[in-house]
């Protein structure tokens, strides 16, 4: 039942071998992706290339549709060479010759051209034994924003015959460590797109989506001791959110991105504090003696869960963002660290250590039960995918740092690695708009 | 004396700020920039560069040597600037004492010297928590050097948690190696 699809994107390693010199502004990343396990119920769904305007774009827009869903391991996208048709609206669709390839669903589209540059892209799904149109779609884009609609369009697929929420359209960010040089990238979900935001010879770490996707707050240390920056997205400008005396560390954004809590230890210990998004208002929110980092709000905003070793050793605890008494919340393996909420508020990933062993669980806050999500030895980071299907996370691979990613149920895995990289402290972001 | 060595110190410090600035067009870091290469070597220096009474251009230069600098000379105790910790301990060990006393003397006697004491972990656990815990290792120095008078505000007890470790370890002695706090002073 192990079954492995290799998908190289040729779109980036040949930009890859045409930037040679990779320089200031955009490192171009070829994040190969491997899946590995998937539903024991995958969802039989033919692709049609969409209609394409001459010219229009070299995108093939269904083979990114077709790459997300297969990734997400809940479909077997099936081989449509054999089938002489090219329909491209739902009416056009003759359901026999689909339904011989035993096709659950199907998916039509359309790319044209329209005046001022710009594309029109239409699809429709439809169901191959009902005989009907699911839903259908029209975009009015530039043509820069072909892929981010193949994204939006797999999501309308995978929501529609999955029930799940959305999940394509999204962006990661992580940290890669290349000849010494430690860069912030930001890239689409499917590994494509990798453009720097910042980039140093000091490391970087703990990069923050705000909640909206507009903002990466983060740790550098340029000014060799770690100070918490904000740097815009869309301006490129940035904020020096903390930089008090001693290590400014750890940020998390607030659900209404209007505060983060940060760490900050001044002369002593770290302890947690919130602090304004324009780096105002500092409120401190445990006193203890003992280290307590890594905060995550709950979704509610009402609870800051944490790393502490109050008790002597790492465990998670939950203090009111208000502060008051931290109460504990992770009660097996020797250590519990790095804990991050699940989008509905209803589990927490964390970094869980048995014996030498650093792995990735989830623990479910309704009833407390916890399922090892990975197998370690040093994996760390984890963070929700926008739907809380998946769970993104660092690990190691031959002594260097790749990207991970499993389901909530822990039956598919991708890895996600760079030839010669080293790349670490995934985060991933929101929705894009 | 001690003087003449603080500014040859300077001098040095700056003519390196004036050769690194020479040579880099973009803009000091803290300037709103999207996709900027920044050089912290820059940043490090750039303190220096506001002590424009040491002039620029003199003839000692030269006669600098880094042997008449007490911090960088092999021969000084002052050039040792590693601590080691035993495994999730953060005690001074007492084979260090005489280390950290040379320093305290040393920063008692430049009340303007500032030191940097840059906690580290060995790579085990996550990134965040090792920086909290190589900032407990900077912590217990700072305090050392408290106790031997020397003033807060010259000491900045940080972290850079498992960022500058020895990857990949295969044992313990390389782990060891990782649990340390480094003292840099200021413009070095």
């Amino acid at each position: 039942m192990k079954k492995l699809f290799k998908i190289l994107q040729p779109a980036l390693f040949f930009i890859a071998a045409f930037v040679p010199a990779m320089t200031s502004t955009a490192a171009y990343a070829a994040l190969e992706i491997e899946i590995s396990g998937g539903s024991a119920q995958q969802i039989p769904i033919a692709i049609v290339p969409f209609g394409q305007a001459a010219g229009a774009s070299q995108e093939k827009i269904g083979d990114i549709i077709a790459a997300d869903l297969r990734r997400s391991g809940l479909f077997r996208i099936l081989e449509t060479g054999g089938v002489a048709s090219r329909p491209t609206e739902v009416s056009q669709v003759k359901y026999a010759e689909w339904a011989v390839l035993q096709a659950q669903a199907i998916t039509v589209g359309n790319v044209t051209a329209l005046p001022g540059n710009r594309l029109k892209v239409t699809f429709g799904l439809a169901d191959v034994l009902k005989q009907n149109q699911l839903v259908s779609m029209e975009y009015n884009i530039a043509p820069n924003q072909l892929r981010l609609t193949a994204h939006k369009i797999a999501d309308v697929i995978y929501q529609k015959l999955t029930g799940e929420g959305p999940i394509f359209a999204s962006r990661i960010a992580y940290i890669n460590k290349s000849k010494n040089r430690f860069s912030l990238q930001v890239a689409d979900a499917d590994g494509m797109n990798a453009q720097t935001v910042v980039s140093s010879s000091e490391p970087i770490i703990s990069p923050a989506w705000s909640p909206d996707g507009s903002k990466i707050a983060y740790v550098s240390f340029e000014k060799k001791k770690p100070i918490i920056f904000v740097q815009s997205l869309t301006t490129g400008q940035r904020l020096t959110l903390a930089n008090f005396k001693g290590n400014n560390s750890a940020p998390a954004w607030s659900p209404d991105g209007t505060k983060l809590a940060i760490v900050l230890s001044h002369s002593a210990n770290s302890q947690l504090y919130t602090i304004n998004a324009d780096g105002t208002g500092l409120k401190q929110v445990t006193k203890s003696n003992a280290i307590d980092t890594e905060p995550t709000w709950s979704p509610d905003a009402k609870w800051i869960y944490f790393t502490s070793d109050r008790g002597g050793n790492p465990q998670v605890y939950k203090v009111s963002a208000f502060g008051g008494e931290a109460q504990r919340v992770t009660f097996q393996g020797d250590h519990n660290l790095s804990p991050h909420f699940s989008p509905d508020g209803k589990s927490l990933a964390m970094v869980r250590k048995d014996g030498a062993k650093y792995s990735i669980a989830l623990q479910d806050l309704t009833n407390g039960q916890v399922r090892l999500l990975s197998e370690g030895a040093q994996d760390e980071s984890p963070s929700f995918a926008p739907n809380g299907r998946v769970i993104l996370y660092a690990t190691r691979v031959g002594g260097r740092g790749a990207l991970a990613a499993v389901s909530s149920d822990g039956r598919v895995k991708q890895r996600l690695s760079e030839s010669g990289g080293d790349i670490r402290e995934p985060s991933w972001g929101p929705l894009l708009n | 004396m001690n003087k003449s060595i603080l500014n040859k110190k300077l001098l040095g410090s700056l003519l390196l700020a004036m050769a690194l600035s020479a040579c880099k067009s973009t803009p000091m870091v803290d300037k709103p920039a999207s996709v900027e290469d920044k050089s912290p070597k820059t940043e490090a220096t750039a303190p220096a560069a506001s002590a424009t009474d040491t002039g620029a251009d003199t003839s000692g230069v030269k006669d600098a040597s880094l042997s008449g600098n007490p911090l960088t000379d092999p021969n000084n105790i002052l050039s040792k600037r590693s601590i080691y910790f035993d495994f999730d301990k953060d005690t001074v060990r007492e084979e260090f004492r005489p280390l950290v006393e040379a320093h305290a003397k040393y920063l008692a006697e430049h009340g303007n010297a500032k030191v940097n004491l840059q906690g580290n972990a060995d790579e085990r656990g996550t990134r965040e928590y090792n920086l909290s815990l190589g900032q407990r290792r900077s912590v217990a120095v700072k305090k050392s050097l408290n106790l031997l008078s020397v003033q807060d505000k010259q000491i900045e007890a940080v972290s850079y948690g498992e960022e500058k470790a020895t990857s990949n370890c295969k044992d313990e002695a390389c782990h060891q190696l990782n649990r340390r706090v480094d003292i840099v002073y200021e413009g070095e």
